[in-house]
């Protein structure tokens, strides 16, 4: 019983296929980008530097920014 | 097909960050949020002037703080898919579930807690508005060579581990990795901008509790994410059979 349900297969972890870099690339720098700039937006904007005028990304960021440790003001 | 199965993990990864971002929240809400309060009662008592309030604080300790931890969640989410896109089936013999979560440690380690231990996160009322630029400017340095040390020491652990095998090409990465962060904590300028009289408790139960919230952002992250990406990537029930059948055949 025991040698008929351990097959090698079940055993031996099976390693995933890489994916090719090309096909990672395009995904990579578009959304890469594109969610560094919503981290700027949580972490940085409106404090050591402004894109936009005001306070009110700062402020309305204000206890996100202090908990999630980048430096607030 | 594999532009696809990228997209796919993408997704998955920025819904996992968003969950996991959920969970963060509730933990910076119950155990961060207190301390916030208690570091803001501080600095009114021991400030002469008196800011105008933009955003109110109730709105600031929940919806701000929401908006703050999920965005953070989704966008690490995101990086964090796209670097087990690089890390799969490269890094070694682990299965997608566990990928996603040495990943995830790894993120955990080198997004966070290696920057925090040279510039840890500060409460309202520690920090000199007058240098934030600065601060800012190290913060970031340090997460950035923290990121790109971690990649360049998986790269160096890769290419020795032929020679030295697997354990030892691992012990000797981590061991670079170590010893370069250690020269950049002693080579980067010191930031220390606790007022005088700031409660020490306060202090260490605020920076416990933004540690914290990370641990729970980032294994939660791992947790979710492998679960998806497994059944993305190995979408037979063979989990569920060969769970039961390998204990036992011993």
């Amino acid at each position: 019983m025991a040698q008929t349900v351990a097959q090698p297969t079940a055993t031996t972890p099976v390693v995933p296929a890489t994916l090719p870099l090309k096909a990672i690339a395009p995904w990579a720098v578009f959304f890469g980008i594109l969610m560094l700039v919503l981290l700027y937006f949580v972490g940085a904007e409106q404090g050591a530097t402004s894109v936009l005028n005001g306070t009110d990304v700062h402020e309305w960021v204000h206890d996100g920014r202090h908990l999630l440790g980048f430096p607030c003001h | 097909m594999n532009s696809a199965t990228v997209r796919n993990l993408l997704v998955r990864g920025m819904l996992a960050g968003l969950a996991a971002g959920v969970l963060a929240l509730v933990v910076a809400y119950l155990l961060g949020e207190p301390n916030v309060d208690k570091a803001i009662s501080f600095e009114e008592a021991h400030s002469h002037e008196h800011e105008m309030e933009v955003v109110s604080r109730s709105l600031q300790s929940t919806a701000g703080l929401a908006t703050g931890v999920l965005v953070y969640g989704v966008a690490f989410g995101g990086i964090a898919a796209l670097a087990y896109c690089f890390a799969l089936g490269r890094v070694g013999r682990f299965s997608p579930r566990a990928t996603a979560l040495l990943l995830s440690g790894c993120a955990l380690l080198a997004v966070y807690v290696v920057p925090f231990l040279k510039y840890p996160a500060n409460p309202p009322s520690v920090g000199n508005a007058d240098t934030i630029g600065k601060r800012t400017t190290l913060y970031f340095l340090m997460m950035l060579l923290s990121v790109l040390l971690a990649v360049a020491a998986t790269l160096l652990g890769k290419r020795l581990a032929p020679g030295l095998g697997t354990w030892w090409a691992t012990v000797v990465a981590v061991a670079a990795f170590a010893v370069v962060i250690g020269l950049a904590y002693e080579f980067l300028p010191a930031v220390n901008e606790v007022p005088k009289d700031f409660p020490a408790t306060l202090l260490w139960r605020f920076r416990l509790s933004a540690l914290a919230i990370q641990a729970v952002l980032w294994t939660g992250f791992g947790l979710l994410f492998g679960e998806l990406a497994e059944r993305l990537l190995n979408p037979k029930p063979a989990a569920a059979t060969s769970g039961r059948t390998v204990p036992a055949s011993h």
